[in-house]
Order: C-alpha cells, then structure tokens, then sequence
C-alpha cells in the first residue's frame, strides 16, 4: 500500500484530476455508549456529487470525517480508489476538505493559505505560487490573494478555503456543511459555484448538509441519514417523489401528514384512493404524507376552510382546516387568491402517497 | 493516540504528564517545606506540634494581641474595601453600560491604569494626599481602603464586566421598563441577580488581593496582616509561617468557590 | 413612568443606543461623579504627585537634581538589576507557562485537573510579598528543608558562595513562583483559543502535527506569547514586597530604591528624589504595558 503523496509533475493550467471510487462498507463508530454510526453502506463512482443529507446527529458529518480520516472507526472498512485507508492517516490520504467555518489560517494571506498544501507536498515556490494563483482565479478571487481573512466576507472565506482544497488535486473533496454559517443569498450563489467547479474538474465529492433544498439542487445522489444509518439513497427526484420511508418523505419537501386508511395496497384519504408507495404495512388506520403541490383548490370536494395564505413570488401556500380539524398546506399557482374565512373545495391529484400506521 | 494528538492538537499522556509532573514537584517543594517547617521543633530537627497549639494558649492571646489586632485590621480593610468595590464602581459599570456605552473604553482604560501604576510608584504620591486623609477620617488602618478600591480596580472590574458582557444588560432592562419597571427595581430585580457571577468573584478577588496586600501598607506605616506577619517574623518565625500557609488556604478556598459559582453559571445559562 | 410610556420608550429603545428620556446635559453625568471624584482624588492625584515631585525640591523649587540622581552609579545598577531578574523571570516564566498550558491541551475545560491548576495559579499569582519570602526562607534557606536535604544527602552547600537568597540572585528563584502560575493564567486562554480546525486542515493539506505546531499554532500564538511575557515583566518589575521581605541590606532594584529614599531619615530631600525614581519606573511601565496592549489587539483581531 503506498503512502506517498502524490507530487505535482506538470505545470498543466488545468486543475482536474480522475474522481476516485470511494467505499464505506459497514461502517461502524461508536462513542462510548452511543453509536453514531450504524453499518453505514455507501459506493460513490468517480466524478460522482453525493450529499449526506439529515437532521443534527444523525451522524452524517461522522461519516465525512472517517472518511477523512479525523475520526477513527470501530467497525468496516473505508476504500479510496479500492484500496483500504484505515490505516492511512488523514494527511497521506490525498484529499481535500472544506469546513464549516473558521479553517482559513488567520496569519496567513489568501495566497498563503491556497498555497500551504503545496508547499506540505514540497513543490518549489514559483510553481506553487502560480497554482495556488490559479486556483483562486477559479473560485473568483485573483484579486483578493494578499487579504487575509478577517478582510474577507464569509463567503469570500469559504471561497478562498474550497481553492486551497483544491489546488493539491485531491482524489476525493469533502465539504462539512460549508454554506451553513453564510447569508442566504451567498449560500444559493456559493453553492452554484461549487457544483460547477466540481463538474468541471470532475473531482469525487461528499457534501454535508442538513438543509434539504442544498442537497437536492446540488448533488448527484442524495444520502437520507437518521440515526446512524442511511434511510436512503437516490437522485433528488427519486427521494421527493418514492420517499422510501415516512422519515424520508417528511425529511425532503413539505408533508402534510394526513389520517388515513390503508387497506390492500391502498391508501382511502377523505374519500380519495391513492396508490401506497413502499409496502409490508399492515392494513388498518395510518398517517398518510401527502405534498402540498399534490392538493388541488377547485370547484367541489372535500370542504374546508382557508386559516391564512402566503405569497412566496412564483407560488403561493394556502393553510386551511378541514371539518375534523386538521391542517392542510396547499401549494398552488398565484392566480388563486384565497382569503382567511373562505369556504373552499380541495381535491387530491393522485400521486401515490407514503404512510405509516397510526 | 486519540484523534486530536494524531494531528498534534493535544499532547501524547507522557508528555502532559512528565510536564505536570516535574512542575508539579517544583511547586509543591516550597509549600512543603512551609508547612514542615512549621512543625519543626527549633534548631534541634525533632517535630512538634507546639508551635500549631501554642496559637490557642493563654500567652499567646497576649503576646500576639498585635498579630490578632492586624488580622482584624485586614478583615475590615478587606470589607470596606470590598464595599468601595459594590457601591462605587459596579454602579458605574453599569451605569456606563447602559447609558454611556461610549465612556466604556475609558472606563476600561482607567480600571487598567492601576497595573502601569504599580503600588511601590502609587504610594510615593499617596503619601501628601494621606496626610488629607487623616485629617478628615483619623489615622486608623482602614482609611487604606480608599487606596485598595485603586490597586483591586483591574481584577474587579474584568471579573464584573465579563459577567456584563455575558447576559444582554441592555435588553433585559428596556424589556423590564417597557414592561413598567422604575430603575431602582430594574436594578434590584433584574440586574443585579443575574450579575451574581461577576461580583462575588470581583468580592471574592478583592479578598484576596487585600490580605495580601503589603507595599502601601508598610510605606504609609499602618499595620495590616502582613505588615504584621513580617514584624512577628522577627521574634518567632513559626507563628509567622503559621499564619501565612493559614492566609494562603483561605484564600485558594475563595478562588475555589469562585471558580464553582462561575461554571455553575455557565452551566445554567448554557441548558 | 408608567405602562402609557412603553409605546415611546421601545420606540426610542429600537434605535442604535438605549435612551431614557433625555435629561438636561449636565444631570445626566452626575451618576458617574463618585467614580469620577473617587479616581481622581486617590488615583490621577497620587500618579501626578509621584511622577511630578522628581522635579521639585523639598522647598518646591524645580530642579533635574533628582533627574539627574537617576543616573548616579548606584541607581543605575539598581535599574539594571531590575531589568535583569524581570527579564530572566519574564522569559523562565514564559517559556515553562505555556509548557504548562500546552501540557493541558485536551484536559476538560471543567475538569477537575484544570479547574485545580487555575485556582493554585490564581493563588500563587497574587501570592507574592511577606509570605513568598517566608515560604522560600523555610526551603532554602540556611535552615531550610531543601538546603539540608541537600547538605544531608549530598554534601552541597548551597551557600558555600554567600547569602545569594537574599540578593539578587535569590530574587531570580523567588519570583518564578510567581511568574510562572501568571503565566499559566494570562496565556491559557490564548492557547485554548487555538481552533481545532485550523490543525484539522493542517491534516488535511497533508501537514504533520510538527508543521501545525511550526507553521500555524506557534505564528499565531505568538502575539499573544509575547504580549504576556511583557506582562511578565511588568510584574516583576514592579514587585515590592517579596524583595522588601528577603532583601534586608542595600536596594539592589530600583522599588527598594523608593524604600530606600521614602524612609530614609539621613539624607534629606530624598522623598522627592523617590519621586525621580517613581517617574523613571512609570516609564519604563507605560511603555511595556503599551507593547502588551499592542499584542493584544492583534491577537484578538485573529483570534475572534
């Protein structure tokens, strides 16, 4: 097995390096009494985008920094590229990481920081300076490369941080939870930007977030954890429309939960048959999830009342209480403008619903 | 290795512990032979306990009555101090937090002065604005209060404003007045419970710093316990030894209690 | 004030700073006038006293007589000697401190380990004067438990050359009992200020626990390493007490000078010439304590 790292033989202006597989077979880690992961199963193909998505503790960023190597493992094995790096320590691994906050080195300028992991793989000083040049190019910040980074935005920071993760060409990038401590509005033009550089250089990467709209429009798959373990894995259409489980489908988008009967593979919600998603549930009262995109305001149905209605610019979302007192949220085109008070009719559109007994 | 001494963020067991260790014995030679020697019976090398019973005997009442006398001379140097602390500078502290936030790096900078302006410089202007004193307070020892609240102002003052600086003085007191409070009961209800932490501490530091406070003391001829301590050094250096290795407890018991109420605080205002 | 005025004053409260309704410009100080009149009288007064009566003789007559003191052999040698064992102890100090503090890298913040070693710090911090003597006279002593052991199990003499613990020598020893437990509390929080991410990526961008401490921990440090070994300094400089005690003949360092000139009955005039001194220490303390405030602003602008 070999541990040396990989030094830079070309002077190319191209960044990008072959995406590595990356392997977590029965993962296992334990922390004293409590087990923050779960034999986690996971395969990531070269170039792939994968984000670890779930709530606090649910052990996603445990499992980005085994991979990493910052945290040991009590069970399973981690391969890279095929080969088993439990043994390897975390700066022979060849990979580059982007963390929440604060990583930038406060005493160092932009381009000292860009420039560290090449001088740790001893690269000479005009070739360092001209990669580490490059790479802040790449993340838009040529101009910024003597500030240091109590000068810099949060953003600009996070920026700064991805080009020196980057410019080593690592194998594999990981990124623990690297928008989450920024404004809104740098979050959605951040992490744009990150996909389209990880498109470009093709580099393998895990991206964790417990923000469920990051994950769906960044990533490749999605990762749904709870609990130490994978709830699922698929594409962001496949985890909104087949949530695997109740978890999942209240986890991803918005669920109105919704009392229902289950019998023979269908789902009876106010007078509605709907198809059931998933199966091995027993018939009998269940809570079925259904999206508020998939209720319709119309002429005649199931009667309720409007509670309130909010304009969110290209759709609007509608409370109202059905006659057993439970509350919808409805999502509709802005045309209909339904008023607190109003009598109204809702009609379910047909999407097979998930649903767990009651 | 734990993973933070594989990245070299936390040193290897032996290394804290050979660390500990050698300082550790360094530091604990001295306080030993402070506390043997106040067993050793004379120049002979036996050890007695003499010296420790001698303190509860009839004679020593007597011979001692100065030592006692300079002991209560501290304690009430150390109240009164204490009490300069409470109903001068915490008022101001507060006072400028709320009302006068821009005063407040001058407040700083004044209550750090008295560490540029040591004791030995301060008391040579001391002396001319002591001689005023007397003549308005009388010549008794506690009138060196008005000196201590000085030299105690860099300890109190960052022990109180830690604690400002931790809960929201300024949204607690406009919650409480636009809820229809007067500012004495802002005060009273509001604020001071919740700046518990910072003045015991800055009570308990005070304490600490008067007991064992000797320059001014012994450069404008009053008598306090050290004063004291090193007069009776002279004639019987047991009871002197004694009584230092006593003043050294008590006041690591006080910055012990400090340090409890402090994370308690923490702790409460972290659940 | 009443509810009725709750409207007005959340009004006036939700702007950049609080306000009562506003009094007349003068009422609204008056709360700081205790304060203010209590500084001035035993801290402003005093200050300008010591630094001024150098330039007066006893009649009031201004003279650089006492200035000019300053640089009289003995003086000098005193100012010299303080710079030497403020230095020596400042560096010793510093250098075991922050070995101490590094050595609790990674105990638990609440621990009772740390909490044990911050209590005796904060002890033996403000430990110093008439007891520190006492303590170190029963360890070394002519009688003391280390010089007999030494005696005894060794043969060593330790005062085979002269008294040194109660020169200046002595005073090298004394003070690190001091220095070192201010160190310990002054620069921990600058080390536990030290984020773990900052050595994470370290690891990451293939660095080694050598090239964190070298490249990273110890720049970054460093401000604030030097800015409490200023502090050090100021210490020791301005310790009386400890020396007052131990140092029973001559005035090797300049605060015993100011004994020497504040209680000396022989030489007349000599009060003011303690004011002459009194002005030469302040300085060399403004400009120390400046050098430290310096350090910590930069520290804190990195450390945030």
């Amino acid at each position: 097995m070999t541990s040396s790292i990989p030094i830079a033989t070309t002077i190319a202006s191209s960044l990008s390096a072959e995406g590595a597989t990356v392997e977590l077979i029965g993962v296992v880690k334990d922390y004293g009494s409590h087990r923050a992961l779960n034999a986690i199963d996971l395969k990531i193909q070269p170039g792939e985008f994968i984000a670890l998505l779930g709530p606090s503790g649910c052990g996603k960023t445990t499992a980005l920094r085994a991979l990493s190597g910052l945290e040991t493992v009590n069970g399973g094995r981690i391969l890279i590229d095929g080969v088993d790096v439990a043994a390897v320590p975390t700066n022979k691994r060849d990979i580059g990481m982007v963390f929440q906050s604060y990583s930038l080195f406060p005493h160092m300028t932009s381009l000292e920081n860009v420039e560290f992991g090449l001088r740790m793989r001893k690269v000479a000083a005009g070739e360092r300076r001209s990669r580490a040049l490059e790479a802040l190019e790449m993340v838009g910040l040529g101009a910024f490369a003597e500030r240091f980074a109590h000068q810099l935005s949060g953003g600009q920071q996070q920026r700064v941080a991805l080009a020196r993760a980057l410019v080593t060409r690592p194998r594999v990038l990981l990124l623990d939870e690297p928008l989450s401590a920024l404004d809104a509005k740098v979050r959605v033009s951040l992490r744009d930007e990150i996909r389209r550089i990880q498109t470009e250089l093709g580099i393998t990467t895990v991206f964790v977030t417990h923000d469920q709209e990051e994950a769906l429009a960044v990533a490749d798959r999605v990762a749904v954890m709870k609990d130490g373990i994978i709830e699922q894995i698929g594409t962001p259409e496949e985890l909104y429309t087949t949530p695997a489980t109740p978890f999942v489908a209240d986890f991803v988008g918005l669920s109105n939960r919704v009392s229902a009967q289950l019998s023979g593979g269908t789902v009876l919600v106010h007078g509605t048959k709907l198809d059931l998603l998933g199966d091995g549930q027993p018939d009998g009262p269940v809570t079925a999830y259904i999206r508020p995109e998939d209720i319709a305001i119309e002429g005649k149905g199931i009667p309720a009342t409007v509670v309130a209605s909010s304009f969110l610019g290209s759709l609007r979302r509608t409370q109202v209480v059905l006659d057993d007192g439970s509350l919808l949220s409805i999502q509709h085109d802005v045309d209909t403008r339904p008023q607190p008070g109003d009598a109204v009719f809702l009609r379910l559109k047909g999407s097979p619903v998930s649903a767990v007994p009651r | 290795m734990t993973a933070a001494q594989r990245i070299g963020t936390e040193p290897s067991k032996l290394t804290r512990g050979i660390i500990l260790g050698v300082v550790g014995i360094v530091f604990a030679i001295p306080i030993i032979a402070m506390v043997q020697f106040t067993f050793r019976d004379g120049l002979g090398g036996g050890l007695t306990l003499d010296h420790w019973t001698g303190l509860f005997s009839e004679e020593a009442a007597r011979t001692y009555r100065g030592l006692f006398q300079a002991i209560g001379n501290s304690a009430v140097l150390a109240i009164v101090t204490v009490g300069i602390v409470l109903v001068v500078l915490l008022p101001t502290m507060i006072l400028v937090h709320l009302q006068f936030p821009k005063l407040k790096r001058v407040l700083e900078f004044i209550c750090i002065i008295p560490i540029t302006v040591p004791a030995i410089v301060l008391v040579v202007g001391l002396a001319p604005v002591y001689s005023v004193v007397v003549k308005i307070f009388g010549s008794g020892a506690w009138t060196l209060a008005f000196a201590y609240g000085i030299t105690v102002l860099p300890y109190a003052y960052r022990a109180i404003q830690a604690n400002l600086d931790a809960i929201p003085v300024v949204t607690l007191s406009e919650a409480a007045r636009s809820l229809g409070a007067g500012w004495i009961t802002v005060l009273r209800t509001v604020l001071l419970p919740n700046l518990r932490r910072g003045v015991l501490a800055a009570s308990f530091i005070s304490v600490a710093v008067v007991l064992g406070e000797f320059t001014i003391a012994s450069l404008l001829n009053r008598v306090n316990l050290q004063t004291a301590l090193l007069q009776v050094s002279q004639s019987d250096p047991y009871v002197a030894v004694i009584f230092a290795f006593l003043a050294l407890v008590l006041v690591f018991v006080l910055l012990l209690i400090i340090g409890r109420v402090g994370s308690s605080g923490r702790n409460r205002n972290q659940s | 004030m009443t509810v009725a005025n709750a409207p007005a004053l959340i009004k006036a409260g939700a702007g950049a700073s609080p306000r009562r309704q506003p009094r007349s410009g003068f009422a609204k100080y008056l709360g700081l006038t205790p304060f203010a009149a209590y500084v001035l009288l035993f801290l402003a007064i005093p200050t300008a006293l010591a630094v001024s009566t150098g330039f007066f003789t006893e009649d009031g007559a201004l003279t650089f007589d006492n200035v000019a003191g300053l640089f009289a052999p003995n003086v000098l040698t005193a100012f010299g000697n303080s710079f030497f064992v403020s230095a020596v102890t400042a560096v010793i100090g510093a250098v075991v401190g922050a070995l101490v503090c590094y050595a609790l890298l990674g105990t638990k913040a609440e621990g009772a380990l740390r909490t044990i070693i911050d209590s005796v710090s904060s002890v033996l911090a403000q430990f110093g004067g008439v007891m520190l003597a006492f303590v170190f006279i029963a360890t070394l002593g002519n009688q003391g438990l280390v010089t007999k052991f030494l005696l005894e199990a060794f043969g060593v003499d330790l005062f085979a050359n002269g008294p040194w613990l109660y020169q200046v020598p002595g005073l090298l020893v004394v003070y690190m009992f001091f220095q070192v437990p201010l160190m310990i509390i002054t620069f921990m929080p600058a080390l536990s200020g030290l984020k773990t991410t900052w050595a994470e990526a370290n690891a990451t961008l293939g660095g080694t626990p050598l090239t964190y401490w070298t490249r990273i921990a110890i720049p970054v440090l460093a401000p604030s390493f030097i800015g409490s070994l200023l502090l050090l300094f100021a210490n020791a400089f301005s310790s009386y007490a400890t020396a007052a005690a131990l140092v029973s003949q001559g005035a090797p360092i300049v605060p015993l000078q100011i004994r020497g000139a504040l209680v000396s009955e022989t030489v007349l005039g000599r009060e003011n010439m303690a004011g002459a001194l009194a002005l030469g220490m302040i300085v060399v303390m403004v400009v120390v304590m400046w050098g430290y405030s310096v350090l910590q602003s930069r520290t804190s602008r990195w450390q945030k």
